[in-house]
C-alpha cells in the first residue's frame, strides 16, 4: 500500500538538512511501529521517498514522503502514531492512502508555494514549536517597502529576469520569469510566490527574492529572509491547459 | 518559548549546525523553575565524537531520572564556532536548555583521552568559568572530573575542583545531596568542597599539594587538612545487572560514530595484557545477565528507532553467556530488519558462524589484535594470543569466503628487539600464504587477500604493570615504523599488505600527560593559550607549539617519558586505590621482564587485590571451587 505523508518542519528543525532528515524519518517509522515494506537483499531498506529537497534554513508546511506500508489499521491511526514519536518543529499533517498507480511524489513534484519574510537582526529561531498556532510561522516580518505592491507587479512584468548561478564548476545564465508562476505582496508586508519547483526547472526562491530585492534599489541581504515552504504540487494539465497545480496530497482524487 | 542561543546567521554560517540545537528524540527539557540542580555534561571533543559516548548517555538518563536534577549536554564547539564565540563574546551553552553552562550549578566533564586536555580549558574559557580552580568564585558552577584519565588527575588537577574516581553510578547522588545540604545551610563553595572531599571516590586537588624531590621525582604529598582521606578509593558498581541503564538513550539527528543501540554486557576483562590500562582499572569482571540484556535491546530499539545494535565490552569473547545472548538477538533483530555490529570477537569456528549470519562475508573484515610480532614478546605482554591461533582462525575464515584481515601490533613494547619487529611482517606474510594454500584459485572471490596491518606506539600507563617503563623517543619511534615497513616489503606476499603507522609526536605528548604529575599543567595552560586545540584532530595538532611550550615552561619532555623509573618511585597517581596493587603490579612488571606469562583471572586468581570490592569473578570462582 502506498502512504503519502505530509510533514511540517519549523524552529530549530529548520537546520536540519535533507539527508538528515531521512535518517530521521527512518528512525520515526520503526519508533511508531509502522508496518513499512522493505527491499529485498542483504542489507534490506526501508521504501521510502522524500518529495522535494528543501535546503538548510528553510521552514515548510508543505513537505511529503511517501512510503510503503504491508498493512495498516487507517490513516488516522498512523497519523497520531507518527506524531506521538516527532520532536518539536516535525509535525505529521496528514496521511493519505494513494491508489497504486499513482506517480511517486519526487516524480510529481511540479511547483511549489513560499512566504517570504524579513528577519529581525540577530533573529534567533525559537526551539519550541507553539502548537497549532504558530503552525503558519511568525507572521510578523514585513518587508516594510512602500508600494511592495506594486514594485512586485513590476518586477514580474519584466519578460526576462536574469539571474547568474554559480556552481563550484560553472557560472550559469538563467532567466528565472518562465519559472515563477505567481508573486506577490501579502498584507502583512511579506512576499508569496508560486515557483517551479520540478527536478528540471527548479527555482529557488532566495533567487527570485534577492533579484527583486536589487530590482527595487532595497539594501537587504538574502540571508535577511526567512523563507518558509507552503504547499508543494504536482501538475494536473490536461490537454489544453497550461498548468493545474494540485496539492501532492490531493493528487488520488484527481483524475 | 525557548530560543536558540546562537542566532540564524551564525547557525546558517557554521558546518553542521545541528550540533548546536538540541531537540534530539529522549533529549530531556525540564521545567527550570522545578528543579533544585543543574548539571551541564560535558564531553570535550566534536558532538559527533562526544555523542558516540556510552558513559555520558548513562549518566544523563540516571540524573534526569532524578526528579529534582536537569541534566544536559555540552559538548566542545567545532572550530569555527568557537571562533566566532570568542570575537562576540557569547557564552558556552547547554544543548537542552540553550542557556549558558555558566549558569549551572555543575559541569562535569568526562575524560576519555589525554589529547583532549587543551579542550576542556576550551570549555571552561568559552563558558567563561576561571580555568583554575582556586580562582573560581560563588558564582560558577562546580567543576567535576571523570572517566579513565582522572585515574592520573595531576597533570588537570589545577583546573578542577573535584574528581570523580570510578564508576559514575554509585556515588553522585550522595554528591548532589551534599551539594543541596550546603546550600541550605548557605555554605560557601569552600565549604562544599570540604565536605565532598570526605565522600569515598571523591578527590579534590586543592586541598593536597605534591612534594618533588630535587632531581624533580615526587617525594610525597601534603594534605591541607586532618580530615580528609589520605587514599581515594575508586567507585565501583556491585551489581552490574541491576544498576540504571539508559534505555531511552539521546538519538543525533546527523551521523555520529557509534550510531546505534549499545548493549554493556559486561564491566572488566580478565585477561591482564601488561600494556592495558582499562584492563586494570575496571577490574573485577562483572556480567550483566543476558536476559536482561535481552529486555533492554527491546526496549532500546523500540525507543531509538535504531537500525543497528552493537555489544559493548573489553573482550566480549569471555562473556559466558555470549551464545545464548548472540542467538536471541540474531532471531529477534532479523525480524526486525535491525542489523547487529558484532565487536572485536576472537575467531574461531563459533565466532565465524555468527559473523557469517550478520554481515556481508565479502565486504566485512576479520581483525587480529597480537600486539607485537613475536611470541617472545606477546608473553612479555601478556597477551595469549599465539601464531597458531591466528593463522587456524586465519584459515577457517578464508574457506568461510573472508578476504580482508586487519592485524593491530604495537611498537616500542619493553625489551622489544629488531628480530621482533621483523615479526611483523613475517607474520602477516604468513596470513596472506595461509590465504593461497587454503584457498583454490578459482575459489578466490577478489582475486586475492588484503590485509592491512597497523601499528600504534607503545605509551605507558598508569596502573598498568608498564607503568614504570621507558617510552621511546619520537625519532626512535620513526625509526621502528620503518625497520616494520621494510620487513613488509621483503616479504614474499608484499603486495597484499598494506601498511599504515600512528602519528609519532602526538604520542610522546600523550605519553607525558598520562603520566605526568602536576607540574604540566602549566605547559597546558600555556598551550592553549598559544592556540592549540582539537590536539586529537591531526589536522589540528601543532606539535612545534608544544615543544616551545615545554622549553619556555622549564620542562624536560624526557623526564616524563623515556625515563625507567626505579621500583620504589612515588607515582603521582599512588594516592589513588583503583583497587588492583602496587604490589601485584610490580609483581607482573618483573614477571614481563623475565618473559613470564600469567593466566587469566577465569584460571588463576593472580591476587591483584580487587577481590576486596567482594564481587565479580574473583567470587564466583571462590564459589565453585
Amino acid at each position: 500500500m502506498k502512504i503519502r505523508i505530509k510533514f511540517a518542519k519549523y524552529g530549530a528543525m529548520k537546520f536540519i538538512g535533507h539527508l538528515d532528515m531521512m535518517r530521521y524519518f527512518q528512525k520515526a517509522v520503526r519508533r511508531a511501529d509502522i508496518d513499512i515494506r522493505y527491499s529485498e537483499g542483504f542489507s534490506p531498506h526501508q521504501i521510502m521517498s522524500f518529495a522535494a529537497p528543501l535546503g538548510v534554513g528553510i521552514e515548510s508546511y508543505g513537505e511529503y514522503m511517501d512510503i510503503e506500508v504491508l498493512s495498516m489499521t487507517s490513516a488516522e491511526d498512523m497519523l497520531q502514531a507518527l506524531n506521538r514519536v516527532m520532536v518539536e518543529g516535525v509535525e505529521i499533517l496528514s496521511v493519505t492512502v494513494m491508489p497504486d498507480n499513482v506517480k511517486n511524489a519526487m516524480a510529481s513534484v511540479a511547483a511549489a508555494s513560499y512566504r517570504i519574510r524579513r528577519k529581525e537582526p540577530d533573529e534567533r529561531t525559537a526551539v519550541a514549536g507553539s502548537g497549532a498556532g504558530g503552525m503558519q510561522g511568525d507572521a510578523a516580518g514585513g518587508f516594510a517597502i512602500a508600494g511592495l505592491d506594486e514594485k512586485l507587479r513590476e518586477f514580474y512584468a519584466q519578460e526576462h529576469i536574469p539571474y547568474t548561478k554559480e556552481t563550484k564548476k560553472s557560472v550559469l545564465e538563467l532567466d528565472l520569469k518562465p519559472g515563477i508562476y505567481e508573486l506577490a505582496a501579502e498584507p502583512d508586508g511579506t512576499v508569496r510566490m508560486l515557483v517551479n519547483a520540478s527536478s528540471s526547472g527548479n527555482i529557488k526562491p532566495l533567487a527570485v527574492m534577492e533579484r527583486f530585492l536589487a530590482f527595487a534599489g532595497e539594501d537587504i541581504a538574502g540571508e535577511d529572509c526567512q523563507v518558509t515552504r507552503l504547499e508543494t504540487y504536482a501538475d494536473m494539465a490536461k490537454d489544453g491547459e497550461e498548468h493545474r497545480f494540485v496539492p501532492l496530497a490531493d493528487v488520488g482524487q484527481c483524475r | 518559548m525557548r530560543k536558540l542561543a546562537l542566532s540564524d546567521e551564525i547557525l546558517m554560517r557554521v558546518e553542521k549546525p545541528a550540533r548546536y540545537i538540541g531537540n534530539e528524540v529522549n533529549s530531556v527539557v525540564k521545567d527550570k523553575e522545578r528543579v533544585a540542580i543543574r548539571f551541564a555534561m560535558c564531553f570535550p571533543d566534536v558532538y559527533e565524537i562526544g555523542m558516540s559516548h556510552l558513559g555520558i548517555q548513562i549518566l544523563y538518563s540516571m540524573f534526569n531520572a532524578w526528579e529534582d536534577v536537569w541534566c544536559e549536554r555540552v559538548y566542545s564547539p567545532w572550530v569555527d564556532l568557537d571562533r566566532i564565540m570568542r570575537e562576540r563574546n557569547i557564552p558556552l551553552f547547554a544543548l537542552e536548555s540553550q542557556e549558558p553552562v555558566r549558569d549551572m550549578d555543575f559541569l562535569g566533564i568526562t575524560i576519555q583521552y589525554e589529547m583532549c586536555y587543551t579542550n576542556i580549558l576550551q570549555v571552561l574559557d568559552l563558558a567563561q568559568i576561571p580555568l583554575m580552580a582556586a580562582e573560581r568564585g560563588e558564582d560558577v558552577p562546580i567543576v567535576i572530573g571523570g572517566g579513565p584519565c582522572a585515574y592520573n588527575p595531576e597533570p588537570i588537577a589545577n583546573f578542577f575542583d573535584l574528581f570523580y574516581i570510578g564508576e559514575g553510578e554509585t556515588q553522585y547522588r550522595a554528591l548532589l545531596d551534599c551539594y543541596l545540604e550546603n546550600r541550605a545551610r548557605g555554605g560557601t563553595r569552600r565549604d562544599f568542597l570540604r565536605s565532598a572531599a570526605k565522600l569515598s571516590g571523591i578527590y579534590v586537588p586543592q586541598f593536597y599539594e605534591e612534594l618533588y624531590y630535587e632531581d624533580g621525582r615526587i617525594g610525597g604529598r601534603r594534605k591541607l587538612y586532618e580530615d580528609i582521606p589520605d587514599r581515594i578509593t575508586k567507585e565501583l558498581v556491585r551489581d552490574v545487572t541491576e544498576v540504571h541503564y539508559p534505555l531511552k538513550p539521546v538519538v543525533p539527528f546527523i551521523k555520529v560514530t557509534q550510531d546505534r543501540v549499545v548493549l554493556e554486557i559486561q564491566r572488566g576483562c580478565i585477561r591482564g595484557c601488561r600494556f592495558c590500562q582499562a584492563g586494570q582499572l575496571y577490574r573485577p569482571v562483572r556480567e550483566r545477565d543476558a536476559d536482561r540484556l535481552k529486555e533492554y535491546a527491546a526496549a532500546m530499539l523500540e525507543n531509538t528507532g535504531h537500525e543497528e545494535i552493537s555489544l559493548s565490552s573489553l573482550s566480549s569473547s569471555d562473556y559466558t553467556q555470549l551464545n545464548e545472548l548472540l542467538e536471541f538477538l540474531i532471531e529477534d533483530c532479523s525480524k526486525k530488519h535491525v542489523n547487529i555490529s558484532l565487536p572485536s570477537l576472537r575467531i574461531d569456528a563459533f565466532s565465524l558462524d555468527v559473523m557469517s549470519k550478520v554481515q556481508d562475508v565479502k565486504k566485512s573484515s576479520l581483525t587480529f589484535a597480537p600486539e607485537a610480532g613475536s611470541q617472545r614478546l606477546r608473553d612479555v605482554i601478556n597477551k595469549g594470543l599465539t601464531e597458531e591461533v591466528i593463522l587456524k582462525g586465519a584459515a577457517l575464515a578464508f574457506e568461510g569466503g573472508w578476504t580482508r584481515v586487519k592485524l593491530y601490533f604495537m611498537l616500542g613494547l619493553p625489551t622489544e628487539t629488531e628480530e621482533d619487529i621483523r615479526g611483523i611482517g613475517d607474520l602477516s606474510n604468513k596470513i596472506a600464504a595461509t590465504f593461497y594454500d587454503t584457498v583454490p584459485k578459482d575459489k578466490r572471490v577478489n582475486g586475492r587477500v588484503q590485509i592491512v596491518t597497523s601499528t600504534s606506539f607503545f605509551i605507558p600507563k598508569p596502573f598498568t604493570p608498564f607503568q614504570w617503563a621507558a617510552m621511546c623517543t619520537s625519532k626512535e619511534f620513526l625509526d621502528k615504523a620503518y625497520l616494520t615497513k621494510k620487513g613488509i616489503m621483503e616479504q614474499l606476499n608484499q603486495k597484499s599488505i598494506k601498511y599504515n603507522w600512528h602519528e609519532a609526536d602526538v604520542s610522546v605528548l600523550e605519553g607525558v600527560f598520562a603520566r605526568g604529575d602536576r607540574r604540566v599543567a602549566k605547559v597546558i595552560l600555556e598551550a592553549y593559550r598559544r592556540g592549540c586545540l582539537f590536539d586529537s584532530w591531526s589536522e589540528y595538532f601543532h606539535n612545534d607549539i608544544w615543544l616551545a611550550c615545554f622549553e619556555d615552561c622549564g620542562l624536560d619532555i624526557g623526564f616524563y617519558t623515556t625515563r625507567k623509573r626505579a621500583e620504589d618511585e612515588i607515582f603521582p597517581w599512588d594516592f589513588i586505590d583503583c583497587g588492583v596493587t602496587k604490589e601485584f603490579l610490580l609483581r607482573e612488571w618483573k614477571k614481563a621482564q623475565a618473559g613470564s606469562v600469567s593466566p587469566n583471572c577465569k584460571e588463576q586468581c593472580q591476587g591483584c587485590g580487587a577481590s576486596r570490592f567482594g564481587v565479580g569473578i574473583c567470587h564466583e570462582r571462590r564459589a565453585e571451587g
